[in-house]
């Protein structure tokens, strides 16, 4: 079977929509066969552009938002306003007590942490541990590897291995997304999972983040935005009188 | 005698300008000395095979070895010169013929 290669993170202003379209053949030049855009606000007409967009380049589309709460309350208030209507839910922790909540929260698909300050480094054994008790994925944008040089691009690396490192100890799956605004910072999924190896994640783990982890997460939404799911591993099979 | 295993990798350059085979080598050495060092950079073996500036496609050979090596430092390529590109694998395989081949049958973009 063709592997399903995907780049969730494509940071695409939604309202241009060519842009988006050079950007979704591009992506499935370059090989994938999934990508997902974070929305700033709900459109079903958005969205059904996007995916048209989509149709045409060849590859499958998936809605996302990247919340941004401030307190854990927030976090749980935009969650329960938005997980219906979204096929992937990340949460950026800027704050511990965010980031623990998200870890928690089965709601939650990705955990994305805001790289260039290493201080906040909020993945930890804890964070992790209860992240593998949810569903929640690790999630690594590799724009900051690309455009950052010198130090910052080392205690980048440095701060990404130990995070890869907790989440493999805690079986926390990974994501690499690409996190780009600019297509000319895109690259082939082969190339992610290599520059993965900077964080020594190698082999067939790199390859699983950037195919079989996401291709899961998706798949797992969608069924469970579907009107014939009930609850997990319950379903609707026939409807009516004949049942 | 160690025979040394060879890699062969066709790498397309995406720049909305022309760049030259020099400034391509360069910008390519440069980023692998910067993310693996120069002790990493003389493991690598990289050289240019070929060149064609129209196509914009480049050859180049690396160890069987360093091949997730030379990947990784292609892949973090943002810039030549001052022109913003993007490098990108588009096959690999152990014969420059083999790797003709490869480019022959895939697909027209």
């Amino acid at each position: 079977m063709k592997r399903v290669y995907a780049d969730l993170h494509l940071c695409i202003d939604c309202d241009r929509i060519e842009q988006f379209s050079r950007v979704a053949s591009k992506a499935s030049k370059l090989g994938y066969t999934l990508i997902a855009v974070p929305f700033r606000k709900f459109s079903e007409e958005q969205i059904r552009q996007m995916r048209e967009a989509c149709d045409k380049a060849g590859v499958d589309f998936a809605s996302r938002v990247d919340l941004r709460p401030h307190t854990s309350e927030e976090l749980i208030h935009f969650l329960r306003k938005l997980r219906r209507r979204f096929e992937i839910i990340a949460v950026m922790c800027e704050s511990k007590s965010v980031a623990r909540q998200a870890a928690k929260d089965r709601r939650v698909d990705l955990l994305n942490f805001p790289q260039p300050d290493f201080r906040r480094g909020f993945f930890d054994a804890a964070e992790a541990e209860l992240a593998s008790n949810c569903l929640a994925s690790l999630e690594v944008d590799v724009k900051p590897l690309l455009t950052l040089e010198g130090p910052a691009r080392i205690r980048l690396l440095s701060s990404l291995r130990q995070e890869v490192a907790t989440a493999r100890e805690f079986h926390v799956p990974v994501v690499i997304s690409s996190g780009v605004s600019d297509d000319m910072l895109m690259r082939r999924p082969k190339e992610l999972a290599a520059l993965a190896s900077l964080f020594d994640l190698s082999g067939v783990h790199a390859h699983e983040a950037v195919s079989g982890n996401p291709a899961v997460i998706v798949k797992r939404n969608r069924e469970k935005l579907g009107s014939k799911f009930v609850a997990p591993g319950i379903r609707i099979i026939r409807k009516g009188r004949k049942c | 005698m160690k025979v040394v295993k060879r890699r062969y990798l066709a790498v397309s350059i995406d720049s909305g300008e022309t760049v030259c085979s020099r400034d391509f080598m360069d910008a390519v050495w440069s980023s692998v000395s910067r993310l693996f060092g120069e002790y990493g950079a003389s493991q690598a073996g990289l050289s240019l095979i070929d060149y064609n500036e129209a196509r914009r496609l480049a050859i180049i050979r690396t160890g069987h070895k360093t091949l997730d090596m030379a990947r990784t430092a292609l892949a973090s390529v943002t810039h030549i010169g001052k022109k913003p590109v993007g490098l990108h694998v588009l096959a690999v395989s152990g014969t420059i013929k083999a790797l003709h081949k490869r480019l022959e049958q895939r697909p027209v973009s």
